[in-house]
């Protein structure tokens, strides 16, 4: 089961890898969105710094869902989708990998450069950091609860948009613990009990998204 | 096998339940209008002004009941959507697609009378108050809700994938009502609060008790007849539907 797990991994990362183009795109658009803020708001840096996290996140949340469109796309399109609902292994499985290297080539980019982008909004050391530890344990969690969209919306015309619409709503309260500890952070409360809340959000999507996804999959690849 | 579960099934089936359906909506919409008139009377006439917040305050014998019945009907839906999804009834997913509709209509009739209610109140149509924010981000569940059943033609798909939805909904429900909370209370600390501060006259209680089952005889009736249609435009290739509409036709 394991190996199973490992090879469509590699799979997908492989496959990400051979079309880069689209996760630079990805990565480009996160680092738009964040820049258009300043041009938008002025380029005071006392509201710059308070509106970073927020910017950042919903960036991130963007970037993510715009992503996700692409989760099962291919597979869909060319059939390995179905060979993978037909195999032995349980298909929650099988999504788990399919969103961790999903993850991994899209999400794990915006945490690495969202560093850089917070510099351009003046946010201090410890902010940063914390910035870092909230999209690591929040990326994630919008990636999994993106895939039940994504399933359920496969093949559908207009789909990332609907994808985005069923989804939002559900990613709020990662995107209010996830700006949130940031900004206890900066104002001296300690976002330590923010994180907490995005790690249990984080293994409760963990156990229950893929369960969802599956049960998605199937209905939409009928 | 139990007799009752037997009887349970048997409205399960859209061919008997189209009927039962068509004679229950008039005893509902008389329901509904006999209290909603009474709710009114009692709420404009009778109903004490209150000290603090005036006449305005009326409109709460609307907000309140419409403000339950949308976060109620989410609920029914999700467990129309669970019984579907279980024992693949077609008719449970034409009732949360009947239902789905006047949910969105309540939520966002919540949202303003909320603002008409705000802007005298607090001077302002819109605080980023934890149940307004939670209300709209139940709109927003409805919107999706109706958007993704829209766009598949399928609809057997349609229904399954909506189930799927509205389950999911319904358990991020408490965590998106909880984090909405704690993200304003870390906010801006004390905001002002809707209830509480005065114990609420006898008959207001009255009347809002009658306005809210005013408003669920108002949905039954109306989600019935949605349900009718939509049984009718699914079943139309079967002979049940066609005998019924010759005979319509005939008389």
């Amino acid at each position: 089961m394991l190996d199973i797990f490992r090879t469509l991994l590699w799979r997908d990362i492989t496959l990400a890898m051979r079309s880069r183009a689209d996760l630079v795109a990805n990565l480009f658009f996160f680092i738009i969105v964040v820049s258009l803020f300043p041009l938008g708001i002025g380029p005071e840096m006392a509201t710059l710094r308070l509106i970073a996290p927020g910017v950042v996140w919903v960036a991130a949340l963007l970037a993510s869902m715009l992503a996700l469109e692409r989760i099962f796309a291919a597979d869909y399109e060319d059939g390995t989708l179905e060979q993978m609902l037909l195999t032995p292994q349980p298909l929650a499985l099988l999504i788990l990998a399919k969103v961790a290297a999903h993850w991994l080539v899209t999400g794990v980019p915006l945490v690495l450069i969202a560093p850089v982008l917070g510099l351009q909004y003046n946010l201090s050391g410890e902010m940063l950091q914390v910035l870092i530890v909230t999209l690591l344990l929040g990326t994630p969690s919008l990636s999994l609860i993106g895939a039940i969209g994504a399933a359920l919306t496969l093949g559908l015309r207009g789909g990332g948009v609907l994808n985005a619409l069923l989804v939002m709503p559900l990613t709020i309260p990662v995107l209010i613990f996830g700006a949130g500890a940031v900004e206890a952070t900066a104002s001296g409360l300690g976002g330590i009990g923010h994180l907490y809340l995005l790690g249990a959000i984080l293994l409760a999507a963990l156990f229950f998204a893929p369960l969802a996804a599956a049960a998605a999959l199937r209905i939409s690849a009928e | 096998m139990n007799s009752r579960l037997i009887n349970w099934f048997k409205l399960s089936s859209p061919a008997t339940f189209y009927p039962f359906a068509g004679r229950m909506v008039p005893w509902f919409s008389w329901i509904a209008i006999i209290l909603l008139v009474i709710a009114l009377y009692l709420s404009f006439f009778v109903a004490p002004t209150d000290y603090k917040q005036g006449e305005g305050y009326r409109i709460i014998f609307i907000h309140v009941p419409v403000a339950w019945m949308s976060m109620f009907i989410y609920v029914i839906m999700a467990g129309w959507a669970a019984v579907g999804l279980v024992y693949n009834t077609r008719l449970s997913a034409m009732m949360s697609e009947a239902l789905a509709p006047t949910g969105a209509m309540f939520a966002f009739l919540s949202l303003w009378t909320g603002a008409l209610w705000g802007k005298p109140m607090w001077g302002t149509w819109w605080v980023w108050d934890a149940r307004l924010t939670s209300s709209l981000i139940l709109l927003f569940l409805y919107i999706g809700f109706i958007a993704l059943k829209s766009a598949i033609e399928d609809p057997r798909r349609a229904d399954r994938a909506g189930a799927i939805l509205l389950l999911v909904g319904v358990i991020n429900i408490p965590i998106i009502y909880f984090s909405v909370r704690w993200w304003n209370t870390l906010h801006q600390g004390a905001t002002i609060k809707m209830s509480g501060q005065t114990s609420m006259d006898e008959t207001m209680l009255i009347a809002m008790l009658i306005m809210t089952f005013a408003v669920w005889a108002y949905t039954i009736a109306v989600v019935l007849l949605r349900v009718r249609t939509i049984i009718l435009e699914r079943e139309r290739d079967t002979t049940w539907v066609r005998t019924l509409l010759q005979e319509g036709n005939r008389r």
